[in-house]
């Protein structure tokens, strides 16, 4: 089962895409573009759509998706915790 | 899906453009014409009055949007015939003869010096003519490249740029080729990914064109912003579905010009193109602002993914609801057109999702009404720059 999804394998964080995913919970990810599968526990309980960092972040680092940077880390994030605007914020605005 | 001969049924304007729709339109200049329209559509069965806020004292560039966009709307080759009311004389014939440049069947009626009670009976003699006119025009078989089909996401989350919007993707890299006339904008939703749209454009006139275009849409939120934007862009309801930042709402956003269309011009917010290919219109991300723009425009089909389930239609403009997210295809399915949720379990491939999505806008052009028609949303959501005077 596929639980979360990956667009490329540079990416910092996955996209949960299953309901119900919680802490402790093993997932198996999909990494689209090189079609090939990743383990990660997940941290916290994380709503379907949501985000899971997939390496290790620390404050002020670049986060990756699509292979492209979509924003700063304001809050150190651990693989598998759930990763959004508590942690993450905008560069542009 | 072979399109090298692909046909759909529409009807034939005027001007040679080609319509998905007949609808015959109670169009007001004003929002004190508002009443009058209602109640012509009441009175006449099988017309669609289009109410809306503004049309007064409005001025500039404001002003030239305003009636770009009303006549837009009713030379829409979704449009059989419309019928016009204003407050006074001058801007309704502006807005008639506007749209009788297409050489469709239209007429203005001024409240002033008549009252509504007036204008509602003379208008409705017109209406009751055009409606039953109308209803004989029929179908006639044409090429693929006679569709003018725009896009723009709604409601947007995570899976929007995991699946569905990366499916419009497929769908435009397979339309473009056949010398169909596409769209797309949301122009402060490329911030963080506008490189890789610069990139895209056919020569550097596009790509200077299209970095003004933006530029100014940013000058415009730095000037006036009191935050990061966020609850605003990306919404409250993105958010909620798991976008964090505007880059990465962006990086999603793009997913849908594909991997093979080029951006082959730069269109003013209800501006025609003038020719086949990808056509980046500068408008804003709010979902029925942009698609009132794109119909106003003169594209007949839209393709309108969506992550957290955006319920919008347009009056003219039928409206294609796509969506990834099983959560959303589950709770909300009268909403969906096309489910391409099964792309995120691996069930189904982007290529396969592709041809769902055109399957659809086949069914769609040839009459069958979107979930949208049938729910009976018709939101026309008209584009302000400024204050009015």
């Amino acid at each position: 089962m596929i639980h979360f999804v990956v667009h490329d394998e540079n990416d910092s964080v996955g996209v949960v895409v299953v309901e119900g995913v919680k802490a402790g919970q093993k997932l198996t990810g999909w990494i689209m573009d090189q079609d090939k599968d990743i383990e990660v526990s997940a941290r916290s309980d994380i709503p379907i759509g949501h985000k899971l960092a997939i390496r290790g972040l620390a404050k002020d680092a670049t986060v990756i998706k699509y292979g492209t940077d979509i924003g700063r880390v304001v809050a150190p994030i651990a693989v598998g915790e759930h990763a959004h605007v508590h942690n993450i914020k905008t560069k542009r605005w | 899906m072979d399109l090298g001969k692909a046909t759909f049924w529409g009807y034939k304007r005027e001007n040679g453009r080609i319509g998905v729709r007949n609808h015959v339109v109670i169009l007001p200049v004003d929002d004190l014409s508002n009443a009058a329209c209602l109640a012509v559509e009441s009175a006449i069965k099988g017309t669609m009055a289009i109410p809306h806020p503004y049309g007064r004292l409005q001025f500039g560039a404001d002003l030239d949007l305003h009636f770009r966009t009303l006549i837009g709307t009713g030379s829409n080759p979704n449009v059989a015939a419309v019928v016009v009311i204003g407050i006074e004389e001058g801007w309704t014939k502006k807005v008639v003869d506007g749209i009788k440049a297409t050489g469709k069947p239209v007429v203005g009626f001024g409240i002033e010096q008549h009252g509504d009670h007036d204008t509602i009976m003379r208008a409705s003699k017109a209406a009751k003519e055009y409606v039953q006119w109308a209803s004989e025009k029929r179908r006639e078989e044409r090429p693929l490249k006679d569709l003018w089909v725009s896009t723009k996401c709604g409601e947007s989350d995570t899976t929007s740029g995991c699946g569905s919007n990366p499916t419009v993707g497929n769908a435009f890299d397979k339309l473009y080729p056949h010398g169909v006339t596409l769209a797309f904008g949301e122009t402060t939703e490329l911030t963080g990914g506008e490189h890789l749209v610069a990139a895209r454009c056919r020569n550097d006139e596009v790509r200077k064109k299209f970095q003004f275009v933006f530029d100014r849409y940013q000058a415009v939120i730095e000037a006036h912003k009191t935050s990061d934007l966020s609850d605003s862009q990306p919404t409250k309801g993105n958010i909620e579905g798991g976008l964090t930042t505007i880059e990465e709402k962006a990086l999603g956003n793009i997913q849908k010009i594909g991997r093979k269309c080029v951006v082959d011009g730069v269109l003013d917010k209800a501006e025609s193109p003038t020719g086949p290919g990808l056509w980046f219109m500068d408008s804003s991300s709010a979902a029925a602002e942009m698609v009132t723009l794109v119909a106003a425009a003169g594209y007949t089909v839209h393709f309108f993914p969506t992550g957290q389930g955006n319920v919008i239609g347009n009056p003219i403009l039928p409206v294609i609801k796509l969506c990834a997210n099983p959560r959303t295809v589950r709770t909300m399915s009268e909403h969906i057109d096309v489910d391409v949720s099964g792309l995120l379990r691996k069930e189904m491939s982007p290529d396969e999702a592709g041809d769902k999505l055109l399957e659809c806008m086949f069914k769609t052009a040839n009459g069958r009404l979107t979930s949208a028609e049938a729910l009976g949303h018709r939101e026309f959501v008209l584009t302000r720059l400024y204050e009015s005077a």
